[in-house]
């Protein structure tokens, strides 16, 4: 594992490029039912059509060579197939006690192709973020309409589960650990607290990012926070970065980026979409339309780290490479003296 | 020791050990009120809820976690952070877990020794929370200031030392006892509470300090007035000592200026140990201050007096209440009704009109008596209308109207009235009245005098249109001039001589009458207009001569601008660009922000409120007015008579020299509007000030990203419905009432709307606590001036606002072709949150910057010099 100092230093040297979409390129496959099971889960009781993080057992090299083709396309952070890999979310494909097993594997995987990347490139600097996904239930919402002080996860269950993915991928010696597409804030604090608990256990410091997803347009996550409301409540964990991904294209993401930039104290990163979803499922935006917003926001000086999220693949990330490449990185704000605290809104005294 | 301007309002409500009312309904399991009560809490000003559920007859983890689990999807709650409040550990960890904001945790403490405070301290540091830590050892709770402040010394070095807890997320508790409670130990504890928060504030950095309130007048239970005064003192005093917040019922602090002078002295010797007496004393007036307010007597045995006195003394007293009924028993005893109104109802009126003249009565009573008066006369009218020999007499026929463009009536209606007191005979022609109207009018009717009103500016200029008709259609009749925006220099400069007859400019309802009499008066009208005519030649030619030196050219005045220093100047970002509207908002919500003064004094009485309910001379009229107000009130409330509504919007914004250019995006690069403004030329010669133009408040283009905002409220189409249906029965007193509350609803919505987003909205302003004394004497960041009043006069400017407010789908509120708004209970302007945003008056301005200002807004001179007229410092060609 790359020490926080190690991270910091190439941030201030350059804007890092993040990987692009993982699913976007397993979906390419088209994958059959069988290409999921493999020998392994031929008995598997339900389908495993879909579960995408299970290919990290049954189709390792593509799972290897998707993150070999964004770091020749010039990814400097490699994300871990690990999305849906959390107990909770493996539930959906009765997968619920392969969670170590698959954020290892995954852990591994990105470790070798970024291994093998550095032996045939010595003197470049790539690292490993192992993702945290927000799973697919919510901690302080409920989904019953009728009861709304009902919910079906709890915080204890989510920092069981998390605490579990974290261990494995730390042993798997990712560099980071990303917390990505927080769209309950207190999803997310489960998760840097089973951080807390990883770092404690193992006496180590575990570099972390975090980013969050703005679901539509009136700018708030999911439930319900502003960015600065958001910020706040996670800051605690002495992130490296905080950042946006998800849900939204590069365009509407835009005002939260500079809302962001504005508040944030620690470096700033975002993965858009690859626009919205079209009709079809699709995305729109082509590698020249994201580079545009790539450029912009470098040249304004918005960010730290940039990559793509749904919809995006190693032609976007070679073209915002490219673009980037010699734009100075945002430079931090001094952090405030405020007592920062939140509800749905920020409130700094 | 500096005062607080940050205080933070915690609120208390939802306490099972403080609130009798929540207490029942968690124990009832009635959870969907108990959140309303925390609702209530925020909408009363709390900024923080204290939640707690330390009861012995509840599962107080269960109770946290359910109860967090509802608020927690409740926006208008869950938008504040939360407290959350325990003597249990793990009460306060089951907490922690259900929020996702960034919370407090209330409290931990060295009662168990060390160990246990930093076990919990760093779970709550790892769960990301700030803390309040109490100020309690092993050997017990601290008392006195040693004590209080030692603890949180050795707590503080702990935390920030060996947990690297944030000091900034460090909150102590000093712990507020009750005081007045007859023992003598505790004489001391609120001034070593004082104490204590200023050693912590001073030796601690970044620490804060907190307390529960309601603690220290914990001996008058059962006393509300003493206690509310109680906890206003304490506080006052307590955030000059440094306290940061506190947790209290935030809908009850009593406004510290407003508690009785000699029970703030028995409460301030309590609070600070003056005298061994202190307890004694302020027990003993407590008992004054316990009772509620009296109900007021009616007075009935003007009832058996005679007809005719019962008459008098309904109109002096402006009661209606018998007054059809007494006019029906007169009509019974008078020959015709006619000999009525000329006889005791006219003998009443002269009563009236007496005692207003000499100062005994006033305006709003007036009025009342005038309601009156009107009543029994329209009672009467249908028997006179049989009888047609029958033609009242009256002193003068008098014509007044709103001129075109405008729709402002108060005071035009009042002056109506006090004339009508007087027996002159009224022919109001209402509002926006074209001057063709008038003129014919005028013709018509044979009227011996004309009355032209207006508030606006641009009015000015269609009161000269007006005169310059009356002079082509050679009418020949007195005018009058009256309404806020006019002035007796305006009328001497502009009107005057467009109208050879006479003009007057009067200002004033009282006044009014004897202008009136002498004008239309065959043998006093000619030496009186004659008197006018001299009075304002003189003024006129004392006028251009003054401002005659010009040497303080617009390129001076530009160097000489507001230099706000942008380098140390972050702009914030206002939450959400664009437009945005609120419906339904609460009058009692918005009453609260009321500024009464102007109220008053469109009723002519004048003094600061509330003293003036209370003033030796004028508190009955006053306070009969206050009361009427009040009722009124509370029918708008209660029938939903009105709607008050309002848009806003923010945009990105940089000044250009004195232009405001307002962004269509964040990226800046697209003009959506430009607007414009003007520069005061006074000169500055022998001054530091600077010359001031609203654009020097924004960031110039290419330093910082800024922000402006603009907003427009009404207080509903309703007002005017209400106040038609009273003038149709007779009732101008209430007509006007609705009207000058209106105004006010207006007012205090745009104020409360202004503090919302300073608070929350834009938010630049989040800590800002003042109460509407501090709101009204404008003492927060930021100005909200409105285009046709001093630091932005062009009222032209108020299309651009309603453009970029998207005001046509958004409200039924307009804008006339002399840009006043319709409904005229209405208020519109522009926010800057510049701190050093300043309100001023642009002053007089010279044709070098009269023709820059129409080249930029690409209008012609001529039309510029129009709509600037009452600012320009040279006379236009």
């Amino acid at each position: 594992m790359k020490s926080n100092n190690e991270i910091i230093n190439a941030l201030n040297k350059k804007i890092l490029i993040l990987d692009g979409a993982i699913g976007t390129m397993i979906q390419n496959e088209e994958l059959k039912e069988k290409d999921f099971r493999a020998e392994r889960f031929n008995n598997h009781h339900v389908n495993l059509f879909g579960n995408n993080d299970i290919l990290n057992l049954t189709k390792p090299k593509l799972i290897y060579d998707i993150h070999k083709s964004y770091l020749d396309a010039g990814a400097d952070i490699i994300e871990t197939n690990t999305f849906n890999s959390t107990g909770i979310s493996q539930e959906d494909y009765k997968c619920q006690d392969l969670a170590y097993e698959l954020n290892y594997q995954g852990g591994n995987l990105a470790r070798k192709a970024v291994d093998d990347f550095l032996k045939n490139n010595p003197n470049e600097n790539k690292f490993v973020a192992g993702v945290l996904g927000p799973t697919n239930r919510t901690c302080s919402m409920s989904p019953d309409v009728n009861d709304p002080g009902f919910r079906n996860i709890d915080f204890d269950n989510l920092f069981n589960d998390y605490e579990n993915c974290i261990s494995a991928l730390i042993k798997a010696k990712v560099d980071i650990i990303l917390v990505e597409t927080v769209f309950d804030t207190l999803n997310s604090k489960a998760a840097l607290l089973a951080i807390k608990s990883v770092e404690q256990s193992n006496n180590i410091k575990i570099p972390i990012m975090i980013s969050a997803t703005i679901t539509d347009l009136s700018g708030r996550t999911l439930s319900g926070q502003t960015i600065e409301g958001f910020y706040n409540s996670i800051i605690h964990s002495n992130p490296l970065s905080v950042g946006l991904n998800c849900a939204l294209g590069p365009k509407e993401l835009e005002p939260y980026l500079i809302e962001l930039n504005r508040i944030s104290e620690v470096y700033t990163s975002i993965h858009p979409n690859a626009g919205l979803p079209n009709a079809f499922g699709g995305y729109d935006e082509t590698p020249d339309s994201i580079a545009k917003f790539a450029k912009e926001w470098s040249d304004s000086n918005y960010i730290n780290i940039i990559g793509g999220c749904c919809g995006t693949t190693p032609e976007h990330i070679k073209l915002m490479s490219k673009v980037v490449m010699n734009k100075k990185p945002r430079v931090l704000k001094k952090k405030s003296n405020n007592l920062r605290l939140s509800g749905l809104e920020a409130f700094n005294l | 020791m500096s005062s607080n301007p940050t205080f933070i309002n915690i609120g208390e409500r939802t306490n099972v050990t403080g609130s009798a009312k929540f207490k029942k309904l968690i124990l009832s399991n009635n959870f969907d009120q108990a959140i309303e009560v925390a609702k209530e809490q925020i909408e009363n000003g709390a900024q923080i809820i204290d939640i707690n559920m330390d009861e012995g007859l509840l599962d107080s983890e269960k109770a946290m976690v359910k109860f967090l689990n509802q608020i927690s999807v409740e926006p208008a709650i869950a938008k504040v952070p939360f407290m959350i409040d325990s003597s249990k550990w793990s009460v306060l960890e089951a907490g922690l877990k259900c929020i996702q904001g960034k919370p407090i945790v209330n409290s931990i403490s060295l009662k168990e020794g060390e160990e246990i405070f930093i076990e919990q301290a760093e779970k709550i540091k790892n769960y990301g929370a700030a803390v309040v830590v109490m100020a309690f050892d092993e050997d017990g709770q601290a008392d006195n200031v040693e004590r209080k402040y030692q603890i949180s010394r050795r707590a503080y070095q702990i935390l920030t030392q060996k947990l690297d807890f944030p000091p900034q997320d460090i909150i102590f508790d000093p712990n507020i006892f009750a005081v007045a409670t007859g023992i003598e130990e505790h004489n001391n504890y609120a001034l070593d509470f004082f104490e204590a928060t200023k050693l912590i504030k001073k030796n601690l950095p970044l620490a804060k300090v907190s307390g529960g309130l309601s603690n220290v007048s914990f001996s008058f239970r059962g006393n509300n007035q003493v206690r509310e005064a109680m906890h206003s003192c304490f506080l006052y005093h307590a955030i000059k000592y440094g306290l940061d917040m506190a947790i209290v019922n935030a809908g009850q602090i009593t406004i510290y200026e407003q508690i009785p002078k000699d029970l703030k002295k028995c409460i301030e010797d309590v609070l600070f140990n003056k005298h061994l007496d202190a307890t004694e004393n302020l027990i003993e007036i407590s008992k004054k201050y316990s009772g509620s307010v009296e109900r007021k007597k009616i007075d009935k045995k003007w009832r058996t007096e005679k007809l005719e006195k019962k008459i008098e003394y309904a109109l002096v007293n402006g009661i209606n209440e018998f007054i059809e009924e007494d006019t029906e028993k007169l009509r019974q005893q008078y020959n015709k009704p006619l000999e009525i109104i000329e006889g005791p109802l006219m003998d009443g009126m002269n009563v009236v009109g007496d005692l207003f003249g000499s100062g005994k009565m006033f305006l709003p009573q007036v009025v009342k008596s005038a309601r009156v008066m009107k009543q029994s006369v329209a009672y009467l009218l249908p028997f006179m209308e049989k009888d047609n020999t029958s033609k009242k007499s009256s002193k003068g026929k008098i014509l007044l109207a709103t001129v075109k463009g405008d729709v402002h009536d108060i005071g035009k209606n009042i002056v109506g009235v006090v004339l009508q007191c007087n027996n002159f005979e009224i022919i109001d022609l209402g509002v926006m009245v074209p001057a063709s109207k008038i003129v014919e009018t005028a013709i018509e009717e044979n009227v011996d005098l004309i009355g032209l009103s207006g508030l606006i500016t641009p009015s000015l200029d269609e009161m000269c249109f007006v005169a310059s008709e009356l002079e082509r259609n050679k009418i020949n009749k007195p005018l009058l001039i009256g309404g806020a925006t006019t002035s007796k220099i305006h009328t001497a400069i502009k009107i005057d001589p467009l109208y050879n007859f006479g003009v007057c400019h009067v200002n004033d309802a009282s006044k009014a009458v004897s202008v009136a009499a002498n004008m239309i008066s065959k043998s006093k009208c000619r030496p009186f207009v004659e008197s006018l005519k001299k009075e304002y030649s003189v003024l006129r030619s004392g006028y251009f001569k003054k401002d005659k030196i010009n040497d303080n050219n617009l390129e001076e005045c530009r160097k000489n601008k507001f230099n706000f220093q942008w380098d140390n100047y972050e702009p914030i970002k206002p939450k959400k660009i664009g437009v945005q509207t609120q419906e339904d908002v609460s009058i009692e919500k918005i009453m609260k922000f009321t500024d009464w003064k102007p109220f008053f004094e469109a009723w002519e009485l004048y003094g600061n409120f509330p003293d003036i309910l209370d003033d030796k001379i004028v508190g009955k009229a006053a306070r009969d007015l206050w009361d009427d107000a009040n009722n009124m009130i509370n029918m708008l409330i209660k029938e939903k008579i009105t709607k008050p509504k309002c848009v806003f919007g923010f945009w990105p914004a940089n000044s250009d020299g004195d232009d405001i250019l307002l962004f269509d995006s964040e990226r800046r690069k697209k003009i959506k509007k430009k607007l414009f403004f003007l520069r005061q030329q006074v000169s500055r010669k022998n001054s530091k000030r600077a010359n001031f133009c609203l654009a020097d408040f924004v960031a110039p283009i290419g330093t910082k990203n800024d922000f402006i905002g603009g907003f427009l409220v009404t207080a509903g189409n309703g007002i005017e419905t209400l106040a038609s249906k009273f003038e149709k029965k007779n009732d101008d007193y209430n007509s006007i009432l609705v009207k000058s509350i209106g105004d006010r609803i207006a007012e205090a919505f745009a104020e409360m709307l202004h503090k919302d987003v300073r608070t929350n909205f834009w938010g630049y302003a989040q800590k800002e606590n003042l109460n509407n004394k501090e709101l009204i004497q404008e003492k927060f960041e930021g100005i909200r001036p409105a285009p046709g009043y001093p630091a932005c006069p062009d009222h032209t400017e108020k299309k651009t606002l309603f453009e970029l407010l998207e005001v046509s789908s958004n409200l039924k509120v307009k804008l006339t072709e002399s840009f006043a708004m319709t409904p005229a209970s209405s208020v519109s302007g522009l926010y800057f949150a510049n701190p050093q945003a300043s309100y001023f008056g642009v002053g007089k301005i010279f044709k070098d910057q009269v023709e820059d200002y129409a080249k930029r807004k690409k209008i012609s001179l001529r039309d510029a010099e129009k709509w600037l007229g009452s600012n320009l410092g040279y006379a236009p060609n």
